[in-house]
């Protein structure tokens, strides 16, 4: 049985419409390139949304400012869930599957009705699940824990979604198979490939993962189950809502390696490391449910011990690979493209400028120092209970999330813009600052929750001055200096996200259209797609630079570990 | 490069240069470490969470919870009754829509077995500013042994989402210092 038969709709590879891309040399299917676009553009409609959703929320957590009433608060940190975590997000990644198998490829997509039939599904269970949450009276939060109960159509659109999704997952499968079958590509699949397909597996153990949890408690809100029990729940659901951020970090590590080679010529240090790396994710990061169960009644130690920890940290590793081996091949090629002296001339005379460089790198370094480190230390199992439900928890996936996830795809969308839209971008005065706004904009708001959270603030609370409870009880000072700042940086963000947006938009619709001949803005690095690979292997380099990053990260990393076991060991005791 | 395949064929044999390997290893044993570090607190330290837990329907988790409550409560406050339990004996704690059920007085360095448990909505309880978080699932009663080790009012607030009164979930506990000095003593060495 081929491939297309698998499909059921699939091209000729004849008849398929490619065009060549004048920067890269790679081949480009206009079916792949059309559904790249639309995916993108959806995307970026649902980040606008959550974003602004994001904004209200801060601003009401914002003490002295505290902007909307309870009901309101609630219902918009709901949908700010739902819209950044998991549509503005996916769509990205549906873009980014088609872009690495097709497009890196050189081959075309098969059954793209099946892929149109995938993103309507994803579009329509997203509107839906909006519409429902607007309405009111499902504002049970994007984890929607029961015994909370929301409208049922508040787990059909996200049912909806997951299915169109998984639809995604499968073309992306297919394209694979059909490139190797018509043999576009000679040996292995590229590195960001192989990073995009380990986001695919992922993601479908994570889809599966919801359709297992969602499923029934959709049919308990229609009345058809009695019974969710809250502990199971917990259990299988974080299978999705935690796996699924693993399939935001493959996707984004394949992102670092992308702009890396596309603007730097940057080659893996070694594909076996870095290829292992992404293989410990898909071995390991299924393991993290526990992570939301280490304060919840009944678990056993050893199973909370083993399953936090993915394995002995084996996952963590892998992550860990990478933040030295992307900066790693970056200084590579960068002392190839003559930036040799010294430690640092590499990383100083490294295009700042050029906004999908900047947004990369300053993901890479924050998702590492914010949102890796608090992750482990959050994930470890007798510190959990410092930080559990704290605001912390926020801060924490914020850094992941927004620094890491977020910023890394606006740096790719600089990129998908001119080759992929084909438009130039315009404004680029503006687009130059706007990783950096946000970025710090998003580094802030995660160091502040983080802050205020190891002050007690608890997440997803509308008052922490308690002024209508019976029982009162005053947080610190300094715990409202923390949300008061988390508001200040959350604006600025904000505003790094607005221009964003302006950007995007700006440039699908009046960006200058690009002709044979032009030269960007924002320019790839000279030597283009194959010819870079005529390199010779990077390993001969020297990396001071990298090998001083990385020291500083472990230290950091060390220090910040062992403060939070004596926080810990100050505490009342129990057992 | 990386969006190129690999420029050797056979690129798994290619040699791992030394920078790499080298942190690979650290990365690993720093995991390990951390691995063996968590197993480690269970005999060192003195914060772990108990694993002990039952099933139990919530109207029957209420009636001990009140049956307790009418046995120690030595006053009231705001209409919610103060209980005094003795040192060393089983303790109980109600979340629900929207408080913390009753208020308890403990005494410093005296260990109680504490019952949670919620009778509607998932709740987090969270001692404050002490900073102890942990989750209450209604259906299951969570039995921690714990050891006040300051003296002073204590609030609890709830940190699961529960509500639209959610943020006026809060309750109390006072810790005594200690009447005896025998207790202090205790304190000291089970630190």
């Amino acid at each position: 049985m081929t491939a297309e038969t698998v499909v059921g709709v699939g091209r000729r590879a004849a008849a398929a419409d490619f065009r060549t891309c004048p920067y890269t040399g790679l081949k480009v299917d206009a079916a792949a390139q059309t559904l790249i676009k639309a995916n993108a553009v959806a995307a970026v409609v649902f980040l606008l949304i959550g974003g602004l959703m994001g904004l209200l929320v801060a601003l009401t957590r914002w003490p002295a400012v505290h902007l909307l009433p309870a009901d309101w608060f609630y219902l918009v940190l709901t949908g700010h869930g739902a819209n950044v975590l998991l549509f503005w997000i996916i769509f990205f990644e549906i873009a980014v599957l088609y872009f690495a198998s097709a497009v890196l490829l050189n081959c075309r997509l098969p059954a793209p009705k099946f892929a149109w039939l995938g993103f309507a599904l994803m579009v329509v269970g997203a509107i839906i699940t909006n519409v429902v949450v607007l309405q009111g009276e499902s504002s049970v939060m994007f984890t929607s824990y029961p015994p909370m109960m929301a409208k049922p159509n508040f787990y059909l659109g996200l049912i909806l979604f997951a299915v169109g999704a998984l639809i995604g997952c499968a073309i992306f499968f297919a394209t694979l198979a059909i490139a190797k079958q018509e043999r576009t590509y000679e040996g292995s699949i590229p590195l960001v490939t192989f990073g995009a397909l380990t986001a695919a597996i992922i993601a479908v153990f994570t889809i599966a993962s919801g359709a297992i949890i969602l499923i029934p408690t959709w049919l308990w809100s229609l009345g058809l189950i009695g019974e969710i029990d809250p502990l199971m729940y917990k259990v299988v659901w974080w299978a999705m809502g935690h796996s699924s951020q693993q399939i935001n970090v493959s996707a984004h590590v394949s992102i670092w390696y992308m702009v890396g080679a596309l603007l730097l010529g940057a080659k893996p240090l070694s594909e076996k490391v870095s290829r292992t790396a992404f293989f410990l994710y898909i071995l390991f990061l299924q393991l993290a449910s526990a992570h939301h169960l280490l304060a919840e009644p009944g678990l056993t130690a050893s199973w909370k011990i083993v399953n936090t920890s993915y394995m002995m940290y084996l996952a963590v590793l892998g992550s860990m690979i990478h933040g030295l081996t992307v900066p790693g091949s970056i200084e590579a090629a960068q002392r190839k493209n003559g930036y040799d002296k010294g430690v640092f001339e590499w990383l100083r005379k490294a295009p700042w400028g050029n906004p999908a460089f900047a947004g990369m790198f300053l993901s890479l370094v924050m998702f590492g120092f914010i949102g890796g480190i608090s992750g482990v230390v959050l994930g470890t199992e007798q510190l959990n209970v410092l930080m559990h439900n704290t605001i912390y928890v926020p801060g924490h996936f914020h850094g992941t999330v927004v620094t890491g996830t977020t910023l890394a795809f606006m740096a790719g969308t600089y990129l998908v813009l001119p080759l992929i839209f084909q438009r130039e971008i315009v404004w680029p005065k503006l687009a130059k600052i706007q990783p950096y706004l946000f970025g710090i904009g998003a580094a802030g708001i995660s160091l502040f929750m983080m802050g205020a959270g190891t002050l007690g603030v608890a997440r997803r609370h509308w008052d922490i001055t308690f002024s209508d409870a019976e029982l009162s009880f005053a947080h610190s000072a300094g715990a409202f200096l923390m949300m008061g700042l988390n508001g200040v940086f959350a604006i600025l963000a904000a505003l790094g996200g607005a221009i964003y947006v302006l950007v995007v938009v700006g440039t699908v619709l009046f960006g200058k259209k690009i002709t044979a001949g032009h030269k960007l803005t924002f320019p790839l690095h000279a030597g283009g797609g194959a010819a870079v690979s005529q390199y010779g292997s990077h390993a001969t380099t020297k990396l001071p630079g990298t090998i001083v990053l990385v020291a500083i990260f472990f230290v950091c990393f060390v220090l910040y570990y062992f403060i939070n076991w004596k926080y810990l060991s100050e505490l009342w005791l129990f057992r | 490069m990386a969006v190129t395949p690999p420029a050797q064929r056979i690129w798994w044999n290619e040699p791992i240069e030394r920078v790499e390997l080298t942190w690979v290893i650290i990365a690993f044993l720093w995991g390990l470490f951390m691995f063996g570090f968590m197993i480690a607190w269970h005999f060192i330290g003195g914060q772990n969470l108990s694993r002990e837990a039952y099933r139990i329907a919530p109207s029957k988790y209420e009636a001990k919870v009140e049956e307790f409550a009418k046995k120690h409560t030595v006053r009231e406050e705001k209409g919610v009754p103060v209980v005094k339990p003795p040192a060393g004996s089983d303790i109980y704690i109600l979340g629900r829509l929207w408080q913390w059920w009753p208020i308890l007085e403990l005494e410093k360095g005296q260990s109680y077995r504490v019952h949670i448990s919620s009778i509607d909505w998932q709740h987090g309880f969270s001692l404050q500013p002490t900073n102890i978080n942990i989750q209450v699932h209604p259906g299951y009663e969570h039995v921690i042994t714990l050891t006040p080790t300051e003296a002073g009012e204590f609030g609890i607030v709830c940190n699961e989402f529960c509500g639209i009164g959610h943020h006026t979930m809060t309750g109390k506990i006072y810790v005594t210092e200690p009447k005896r000095a025998e207790s202090g003593q205790r304190l000291a060495d089970g630190r």
